[in-house]
């Protein structure tokens, strides 16, 4: 029997998730067809803003191929639930609206839906919808932040008075105040970081079958946390008994974010199967239907002060947000421009004095909730637009000041004085660990930085405008202790712990199953490879299963960058039971004590005798037997764990943008990016690489070309992928990426997480890099996205040429 | 809706079909002939995700009508190839780590197996050119080029091969 496995931890081994994706054989959720499936269309506002006088739905159900039409009348009353309200212990106001399965009385965004469909083909559904008559009350609109909270603006809803959610603050207002008072120099700036859509290439869809005979739902979904989903469907949304809800989510095609969270559709879809008396309904969205029916991202009005010394230390960071959260609040919108961005804003430096107030505010658009990296990009864009505008002021080279401000490396654990990661009960989260300063090094020579100058030459003498930008970044990885996340007092309602587990089968074969769930991240390879890893056993022999509420532990799911340390730190735990337990029955086999087996890789002997040996493989088979099986013991190999991580983990890095402009077109191309990322050990280099390219290149399309514009009617203008630009491929470079290696002490493996690694990052080095393009001609600040369009006419006002800076006020 | 009777051949097969005739090719392909390898990731032609091979030319099979492809021959990701014999472009795909949620990555092989039936031997700017047709939201299309550069060389190779042994 085959003892000897090569050790896969760490080694770049290709995926056993693709043989699947490259021959066509994924199993995403529209292609999914289920005995008897019906098709269901949703009708959704076209206003940003109205009532509902009524709805006649007569015509659409004598439709071709209709089986039922439903409005919000005809479902009892469900809002959806809102798990983190940025409110709760310190008595911040919140004023809570959620969306219902189908808006009744009233919409608050284009594209909320009014009512539904169900009928024998998604054609007829769609021809159907066509049908319904709507006699809305339309009514003004608000799109921006600012102008919601104006006097004299619209009102969306009678609980939140000009519009406001929460009026939340952290840090130490007196102290800041101080630092302010006692500056050498202060720099100040209104940043505005746009809206985006994630856009995953695979739109969200669900399909809901009830079964009369057992009085049960199952639902599908494409979908980040099938477990929560059954917990908030069951408890909140339908009514129904937890054990009465089972949810799978197939292969998903992406989701950065977009599919953490509870929506109409998936409470829509089961009410609709019970009502039809158990077929399965289907719903896809459309993709431009999901511009109004999956959340959006970002949207910050910030502004940021700085108070800094004259060699460039920074001494005070002041920041005032405006969080636009859209019409009505998504599953844990607040929780991501508070906890996820105000608590982190002073990054890898070391500032004394922090203040931050958020607050969130309700307008006419889509709902915000957590895009990939949610709230940290934002922070990082705003300390990192901080640092450069600290060094354009002093005339000190950018990376000199990030290089004076960096916490040094022997701060961690680093607890945060100005208590930005401390929850209302003093629990404390800590930077776990983290060398800044070798990471940048390693970036700048890379990029040959001290050379820039003549690069900057020989651009201009091509007519193009160089710049380069730097971003030295922090990830928050792991969210998260269940006693910190439970206690912080932003009202949190849930725990953050993982669960994973191991049965190792009569013939030596693996089967573990997780609570995660992977969109793309490649789980089925990197848990293996750990597990494989663990237990001695070759990575062909194990299978990872997840994503289905019957089969697999509860688990929270994949979002926050968590599954490498808090799923990992399970998985880690249910590989030790197994082998405490395989240890434990080769005593047994050998008649050895239990202190006297050694444990190398898959074999187990008795120390002193090494020819006394069992493999797992043989110990699995006896003990999955059970003819005899010592006092005690229970048969087969088979064990659960569940981690609670005691901290997050910070993983940092520095990168690099090159940018050259042109100053007759004002196009900004991405020339060169350079990335050295700190994300402890890895699993699998391979698969660590490509998140952060990914990453990088979201960040990227922020800076440079996605954004969600709405016109001030509400109407979504960037309203289909015609409009709205992801990045292709034309438009990048490939990526040079290297790394340093500081393991967290957080996680046994010393891994930390890199899921939004490179989209934290790399928002902020290409809006410096523009900008530091930018700076000869005296421009100092320019909101993104830098369009063409927007670059020419910064250039022309800025020569004294007819276009205007349509951006940031410089 | 009246519905046409159509016959065309698909991944080496007559197949026919039934189809309204507004029905999309891609949705024949998925609804009718069950070849759900081929994606919908958008509304506006602009994803790529659904590009099949139509004689022999990449085609968004969200922009042709079911019934244009009557008599055409129809290559899918299913009839590129299979487990145990993965055309290169799918072998390397695998290899360099050329996709991540495996959503787009049919229609991603298909624009690429396009380019290399007309240009064997691409640049990284003529990659990055000929997928510009395709959106990747996951890889930042650094290992597909690298996935599509490696599937050349390996076809170049082949293509060698038969002369060097004669």
């Amino acid at each position: 029997m085959t003892t000897m496995t090569t050790d896969v931890l760490g080694a770049p081994v290709r995926r056993v998730e693709d043989p699947r994706f490259i021959t066509g054989h994924g199993r995403y959720l529209d292609d999914i067809k289920l005995p008897a499936m019906t098709h269901m269309a949703i009708l959704r506002s076209p206003y940003a803003h109205a009532k509902i006088r009524s709805i006649d739905t007569s015509a659409a159900k004598a439709a071709p191929g209709v089986v039922a039409v439903f409005t919000g009348a005809d479902i009892a009353y469900n809002p959806l639930p809102m798990a983190w309200p940025a409110g709760g212990a310190s008595g911040i106001q919140n004023n809570v609206n959620t969306p219902r399965a189908l808006a009744t009385d009233d919409v608050k965004w284009t594209g909320e839906g009014v009512a539904a469909v169900v009928a024998e083909t998604a054609a007829q559904a769609q021809d159907a919808l066509e049908l319904i008559d709507v006699d809305w009350e339309p009514l003004p609109a608000v799109t921006d932040a600012e102008k919601a909270i104006a006097d004299g603006a619209p009102q969306l809803h009678e609980n939140a008075p000009n519009n406001r959610v929460f009026d939340w603050q952290v840090g130490d207002k007196e102290a800041t105040d101080a630092a302010f008072a006692n500056a050498a120099v202060t720099v100040h700036q209104r940043l505005v970081n746009h809206r985006l859509i994630p856009n995953p290439m695979e739109v969200r869809g669900d399909i809901g079958w009830y079964n009369p005979g057992t009085d049960e739902y199952t639902i599908w979904m494409s979908s980040q946390t099938p477990h929560i989903q059954r917990l908030l469907l069951a408890a909140f949304v339908m009514g129904v008994p937890e054990q009465k809800i089972r949810c799978i989510s197939p292969d998903v095609g992406g989701a950065f974010g977009s599919k953490i969270f509870c929506y109409a559709d998936m409470a829509l879809v089961l009410h609709a199967s019970k009502a039809i008396g158990g077929r399965p309904v289907k719903w896809v969205e459309e993709r431009r239907e999901s511009y109004g029916s999956t959340i959006h991202g970002r949207d910050h009005i910030t502004y940021v002060d700085v108070a800094a010394t004259k060699d460039g230390m920074v001494k005070g960071l002041r920041v005032k947000t405006l969080a636009n959260l859209g019409g009505r609040l998504s599953t844990i919108g607040p929780g991501i421009p508070t906890t996820l961005y105000g608590r982190i804003l002073s990054g890898p430096y070391k500032i004394p004095a922090v203040h931050c107030e958020v607050t969130g505010v309700y307008t006419n658009t889509t709902f915000v909730d957590a895009y990939r990296g949610a709230g940290r990009p934002e922070a990082t864009y705003v300390v990192e637009r901080a640092m450069d505008l600290v060094a354009d002021e002093l005339g000190i080279d950018p990376a000199e000041v990030r290089r004076r401000n960096f916490l040094p490396p022997d701060s961690f654990p680093y607890d945060n004085p100005s208590g930005l990661l401390t929850a209302v009960n003093g629990s404390k989260l800590y930077i776990d660990s983290g060398n800044y300063e070798p990471a940048m090094d390693k970036a700048l020579a890379m990029a040959g930085y001290a050379d820039i100058a003549a690069k900057k030459a020989e651009a201009k003498s091509r007519g193009k405008l160089l710049g380069v930008g730097l971003s030295t970044y922090i990830e928050v990885c792991g969210v998260a202790p269940s006693k910190w996340i439970g206690a912080v007092g932003e009202g949190w309602g849930a725990a953050m712990w993982e669960s994973s587990n191991i049965k190792v089968h009569l013939t030596g074969k693996v089967v573990v199953t997780m609570g995660t769930q992977p969109q793309g991240q490649g789980h089925e390879t990197t848990y293996a490879q750990i597990i494989s890893h663990e237990l001695g056993i070759p990575m062909e022999d194990i299978v990872v299963q997840h994503s289905d509420t019957q089969g697999t532990p509860f688990g929270y799911g994949s979002y926050g960058s968590r599954t490498s340390n808090v799923g990992t730190g399970a998985a880690l735990k249910a590989a030790a039971k197994i082998r405490e337990k395989a240890r434990r029955y080769a005593a047994h086999m050998l008649e050895a004590n239990v202190e006297d087996i050694e444990v190398e890789g898959a074999e187990y002997r008795v120390k002193g005798s090494p020819d006394k040996k069992k493999t797992i493989q043989e110990i699995a088979f006896a003990l999955d037997l059970a003819f005899d099986t010592p006092e005690g013991m229970e048969p087969y190999l088979d064990e659960t764990a569940y981690h609670d991580t005691p901290n997050c983990t910070f993983p940092f890095g520095t990168h690099v943008a090159f940018v050259e402009i042109d100053q007759e077109t004002g196009n900004v191309e991405l020339v060169r990016y350079v990335a050295v990322d700190d994300v402890g050990k890895k699993i699998n280099p391979m698969i660590v690489d490509g998140q952060l390219h990914g990453g990088i290149a979201q960040g990227i399309g922020q800076a440079l070309w996605e954004e969600a514009v709405y016109g001030d009617d509400g109407q979504l203008l960037s309203g289909s992928l015609l409009d709205y630009a992801l990045p292709r491929a034309e438009w990048l470079p490939s990526f040079e990426l290297d790394e340093t290696v500081t393991p967290s002490p957080v996680n046994p493996l010393g891994v930390k997480g890199v899921g939004e690694a490179g989209c934290i990052a790399s928002t902020a080095a290409v809006a410096n890099a523009v900008i530091d393009a930018l700076s000869p001609l005296g421009i100092r600040h320019l909101d993104m996205p830098f369009t063409a369009q927007k670059v020419w006419g910064a250039i022309q006002a800025a020569s004294g040429g007819s276009g205007s800076a349509k951006g940031g006020e410089a | 809706m009246a519905e046409l009777h159509i016959a065309l051949e698909v991944n080496g097969e007559q197949r026919e079909a039934d189809v309204e005739p507004r029905t999309l090719l891609v949705s024949m392909l998925r609804e009718d002939l069950e070849l759900t390898g081929t994606h919908v990731g958008c509304d506006t032609s602009q994803c790529g995700a659904c590009t099949v091979l139509v004689d022999g030319h990449a085609v968004k099979s969200c922009t042709m009508l079911a019934v244009q492809a009557e008599h055409t021959a129809v290559t899918t990701i299913e009839g590129l190839g299979q487990p145990g014999s993965l055309h290169p472009l799918q072998q390397a795909f695998w290899d360099k780590h050329g996709l991540q949620c495996g959503f787009c990555t049919p229609g991603m092989i298909m624009a690429a197996a396009d380019l290399m039936a007309h240009n064997p031997e691409p640049t990284d700017t003529e990659i990055r050119h000929a997928i510009a047709g395709n959106i990747c939201r996951c890889t930042g299309y650094h290992n597909i080029v690298a996935a599509v550069r490696e599937a050349a060389s390996v076809m170049r190779e082949g293509a060698a091969a038969p002369a060097t042994n004669a």
